[in-house]
């Protein structure tokens, strides 16, 4: 029996084979030989496809939690929950309604009772999506306060200003997608609004519920915009926020 | 070609022993031994060889009190008398008008050919196009910043930022926070009934205008139109708190407007969005 190696050596043999090192790019710090250099922090950060977001360095000031809060990075955070949870969530969910077959509804019920962390990650989805729709407000006004719209970052706060816009329809389209009392009530008192769109009101209106007033289609439809149509387009809107911070110099400077 | 230029092993001693660095011994002792065999050979030397024998008197005066006093009025390659690490920008600027005043000697001498100068055994002409700043043209370094490497520091503090919301969300989620209704019924409206609690601001809103006005033109156009122009309505370039006193306080007024229109719409309105009191009444709010 050959003995059971110290953790050590255990750790070298791991990371010193081809596999290993064919995973982790170098600079890594899972890599064999990573150390504490600027060369290797660099690498770490160009290396790797999630940190690559960012740039190898930025400005101290902006590591101050009370400069950025981090909220726009928890807005991204919190949209990623919302894909993860999202995602489970569709597992177990059809959107259909009408009469006699009100398998939504059905769905809701099951999911809340019967299906294991069901309620857990529905009641995580709804948290997480009212806490976005805050984060995105208050990353907006942190921005106009800190001046950071100005030149040569006009254009990225018009995306933000966008993106504020999908984040308020995702969360409404998905507030409709339960099919109860209050799902049906608040969009209703939401839409008629869009009625009164000058000239075109009532065609606006057809086309958000896809009929005269909101019913079987409306619920088909605001599915379909809720997990495949505005999620693609944020998720644009978001590749383009992201790349001109780094275009327009990183986070604006202190004050 | 290079290579093959065996050095001229006294020029590079006397360059090791007046402390030079052995690159600038190896290449000043090459030329030396170029030089010399040029010479031998009888070839005309050109302009950048013969000034490192015969100062011109014109370099000399050009340069004034700051020209090296062995090399005079030599090119890039002269070597300096002082021998003290890199040169001033008036050494340099003299330098330049030296080398010129030789360029112009050498016109004078018939041997030039305008600004071109010909080297001698050399196929290539060298014209002088500009006078470069001593500053170079661009200046392509950037500024130093206050700047921290984004692993481990930003990472660090993000990663205990997302598991910080991660963990509130999931606590929050444990309890019962969203009961189901009963099923949608287009027939019983339920009352009050609200929109969501980020629209309710805008619903507050319908109780004072019109719909038109309310639900359309002051989220679209002040709303959504107006903050997409606020980086071209405000061409203030300032930053600093103390030169935006107007743009903060519209903004302000705005936000604080726009939360509560909300807070009134989601805690203070009731059964037929009436106006009612939160802790009389008890709460009509929901999310």
């Amino acid at each position: 029996m050959s003995r059971i190696p110290a953790p050590d050596e255990l750790k070298k043999r791991v990371q010193d084979n081809v596999v290993w090192k064919s995973v982790f790019r170098p600079g890594s710090i899972y890599r064999k030989g990573y150390r504490d250099t600027s060369r290797d922090r660099a690498l770490a950060a160009m290396n790797n496809v999630l940190y690559h977001l960012h740039p190898v360095k930025v400005k101290r000031h902006g590591l101050k939690l009370t400069y950025t809060y981090c909220l726009g990075g928890l807005s991204f955070f919190l949209f990623i929950l919302l894909t993860v949870t999202g995602i489970f969530l569709m597992f177990f969910y059809r959107p259909t309604a009408g009469a006699g077959n009100e398998l939504a509804y059905a769905d809701m019920q099951r999911l809340v009772r019967v299906v294991t962390f069901g309620d857990l990650v529905r009641n995580m989805h709804r948290w997480a999506a009212h806490a976005m729709v805050f984060t995105v407000f208050m990353h907006m006004a942190r921005v106009f306060y800190h001046g950071a719209y100005k030149p040569p970052r006009e254009f990225n706060w018009v995306v933000g200003v966008i993106l504020l816009l999908l984040t308020l329809l995702l969360a409404f389209t998905g507030y409709l997608l339960p099919w109860d009392q209050l799902a049906l009530w608040a969009v209703a008192v939401g839409t008629s609004m869009a009625g009164f769109t000058p000239v075109f009101g009532q065609q606006v209106q057809f086309l958000l519920l896809g009929g005269v007033e909101i019913g079987p289609e409306t619920l088909l439809r605001w599915y379909v915009l809720h997990v495949l149509a505005l999620p693609f387009v944020i998720t644009i809107f978001l590749a383009v926020h992201f790349w001109r911070i780094r275009k327009d110099g990183g986070i604006s400077g202190p004050l | 070609m290079a290579e093959n230029v065996e050095m001229d092993q006294k020029v590079y001693d006397e360059l090791i022993a007046a402390g030079k660095s052995e690159r600038i011994a190896r290449s000043k002792a090459k030329a030396a031994a170029v030089r010399a065999k040029k010479e031998a050979a009888g070839e005309k030397l050109g302009p950048r060889e013969a000034t490192a024998e015969a100062p011109a008197p014109a370099a000399a005066a050009a340069a004034g009190g700051d020209a090296p006093a062995a090399g005079g009025g030599g090119v890039a390659t002269a070597e300096r008398a002082t021998g003290t690490g890199g040169m001033t920008v008036e050494e340099r600027q003299a330098r330049v008008a030296a080398a010129l005043a030789a360029k112009g000697d050498g016109a004078a001498n018939g041997r030039g050919n305008g600004a071109a100068t010909r080297y001698a055994g050399q196929d290539h002409t060298h014209r002088l196009l500009a006078m470069v700043p001593p500053d170079g043209i661009q200046q392509i370094r950037s500024k130093q910043e206050d700047k921290v490497y984004v692993w481990p520091h930003l990472i660090a503090s993000e990663f205990i930022a997302l598991m910080a919301v991660t963990l509130f969300i999931t606590a929050l989620s444990v309890l019962p926070a969203f009961p189901l209704r009963e099923l949608a019924n287009p027939n019983i409206t339920p009352n009050p009934s609200k929109a969501p609690w980020y629209f309710l601001g805008l619903q507050e809103l319908l109780r004072y205008f019109h719909p038109m006005i309310a639900g359309v033109t002051i989220p679209g156009i002040v709303g959504l139109l107006g903050l997409m122009m606020v980086p071209y309505m405000d061409r203030n370039p300032s930053v600093r708190p103390d030169n935006r006193k107007t743009a903060i306080t519209l903004m302000t007024f705005f936000l604080l407007g726009a939360g509560m229109m909300t807070l009134v719409g989601s805690f203070f309105r009731g059964p037929g969005f009436n106006w009612v009191w939160p802790w009389v009444d008890g709460l009509f709010f929901e999310l």
